[in-house]
């Protein structure tokens, strides 16, 4: 048997959907949040594509039924009262059930709302103020002593309900870790709030989702949910000043971060440099990924970045630094030495 | 011959004209990002008959007649600072920006040099502190706070409340020489 050509590749179409496995995806919840989200979407193409399947059945089942019986019976000019009834009575059911169907369905997704913007007490609350083109994350906490920043990786512990409180710097941007919870906006002059738990350790990967200019395609972000004592563990971490330079090589690149542009933007606590409108570097060797979870962090791609952003990223607001080659290893050995 | 269509053919090829948009260097050359040579003048007087010798890359231009810049400069001139003495151009423990005196010169290349060199009284040296084309984004932004840019390049809103008319609503003050140090810049005697 000969099957026409056209369908092999919709025979393929479902390996297409081998791709939503794996991270992010929005159908592979890992928090009550997300599993909310999950459910309703499920639930809506479920129904939806039932209802559809039924009113195309429908339509369908009429045309024929007509075509076979207009020959031998064709259309009276004029309904008697009495059989008008019948459709009248299937009409109004129809319409009452997609009333019931439809309030169902705003009823579910509006519950489904409550759950999402709760207000209950969370145990981590995380300032997440959004920049062209990376994210600044700030641990929020009672003591002043105990607030940190660091950028671009947000760390969580597994089961403890947090929260983001998002702002931005410039333009609107969005949050969106599709594993954890729907997107919500960074709007200029205020302040959003999304809630979250995480229910299974992993390295769930987010994306801006709101337009923001060049290179809003490599605005992402990594949220690394781990067991609440490695989390506390990692908190201390990143409450300590910057890691003094070790080797002589290091030593030479910290006198390179402090005499050149780095101390305009960057901060490393511990060092004069306190630059606030780049990202925090105090413990930028501690971080998986370099320029907004763009590249791995390595001695080489933190070289690769300062000398020519604009080759990774163009029209990044990181400037060109003129540096001697020799300047430049040094430096990339002191920033990755800040574990 | 008369052609019906002519005249309106015409007016949308005349409307095409503005198509023709500012073009901007999203990936520039790092080994292109050297320190200019400017050699300015910070006053008038020289000895002998001779006029003082000023020669300039004539790059300022570039950065004066591109809003892109322009729009970098009013960023940087927040993140770095510059509003901590200078205040939104009106001055403050820094002498004002915004109006048509200076001490060092107006152009955009004695602004530049001295963005570079620092000046006695506060001023720092910005040398390698800031990467050149930045400090002519900055300078060419100072330009515009009185009025001595092409308005259709610069600034036209603040990221913040407006202290001011924007940049592109001012007047222009050419510059002249002088002003002075204000008070508060000096150091105490």
């Amino acid at each position: 048997m000969q099957h026409p050509t056209w369908t092999r590749p919709l025979l393929a179409l479902p390996f297409l959907l081998a791709g939503c496995a794996g991270w992010p995806s929005a159908l592979d919840p890992k928090g009550p949040t997300a599993a909310d989200l999950a459910w309703l979407i499920q639930l809506f193409t479920v129904l939806l594509g039932v209802i559809w399947l039924l009113v195309v059945l429908a339509v369908g089942l009429v045309v024929f039924r007509r075509r076979w019986t207009a020959a031998a019976m064709p259309m009276p000019k004029a309904v008697h009262p009495s059989e008008e009834r019948r459709p009248t009575v299937i009409v109004m059911a129809l319409v009452v059930a997609t009333c019931i169907t439809v309030l169902v369905l705003t009823g579910l997704s509006f519950a489904g709302q409550q759950r999402l913007f709760g207000v209950d007490e969370p145990a981590v609350t995380i300032q997440v103020t959004g920049h062209q083109w990376w994210w600044e994350v700030r641990y929020q906490d009672g003591d002043p002593s105990r607030v940190f920043t660091t950028a671009n990786e947000i760390h969580v512990p597994v089961g403890l309900s947090i929260r983001l409180v998002l702002e931005s710097d410039d333009v609107i941007h969005s949050f969106w870790v599709p594993n954890l919870a729907g997107k919500q906006d960074l709007v200029p002059g205020q302040q959003n709030q999304l809630g979250f738990t995480v229910t299974e350790p992993g390295i769930y990967r987010g994306q801006c989702a709101e337009f923001c200019g060049l290179q809003h395609a490599h605005m992402g972000i990594i949220v690394v949910a781990e067991s609440e004592p490695a989390f506390r563990a990692w908190q201390e971490a990143q409450i300590r000043p910057g890691k003094l330079p070790e080797t002589a090589e290091q030593r030479q690149g910290m006198q390179v971060f402090l005499s050149h542009a780095c101390v305009m933007c960057h901060a490393v606590r511990g060092t004069p440099a306190g630059g606030r409108t780049g990202p925090d570097l105090t413990h930028v060797g501690s971080r998986r990924h370099l320029a907004a979870a763009t590249l791995p962090l390595t001695r080489g791609s933190l070289a690769a970045w300062i000398a020519d952003p604009h080759g990774i990223k163009p029209g990044v607001n990181m400037p060109i630094v003129p540096l001697a080659s020799d300047e430049l290893n040094s430096l990339a050995a002191y920033l990755e030495g800040l574990k | 011959m008369r052609a019906p269509y002519l005249a309106p053919l015409l007016i949308v090829l005349c409307g095409a004209g503005p198509c023709q948009r500012e073009e901007r260097e999203v990936r520039p050359d790092p080994a292109a990002v050297v320190e200019t040579d400017e050699k300015v003048a910070l006053t008038t007087i020289t000895a002998g008959p001779a006029t003082p010798v000023v020669e300039t890359s004539g790059q300022g231009r570039e950065y004066e007649t591109n809003a892109y810049h322009l729009s970098q400069g009013k960023t940087l001139y927040k993140w770095f600072n510059c509003n901590g003495c200078h205040a939104n151009g009106g001055g403050d423990s820094g002498p004002p920006l915004m109006d048509d005196s200076w001490i060092y010169g107006g152009s955009i290349e004695n602004i530049v040099a001295t963005i570079r060199e620092g000046r006695p009284n506060g001023m720092p040296s910005f040398r390698e502190r800031i990467p050149d084309p930045q400090i002519w984004e900055i300078a060419a932004y100072v330009r515009s706070m009185s009025g001595n840019v092409p308005a259709a390049a610069a600034p036209s809103r603040s990221d913040s409340l407006h202290a001011h008319p924007a940049e592109n609503r001012q007047t222009p003050r050419p510059p002249v020489a002088g002003g002075s140090t204000p008070p508060s810049g000096l150091m105490p005697e």
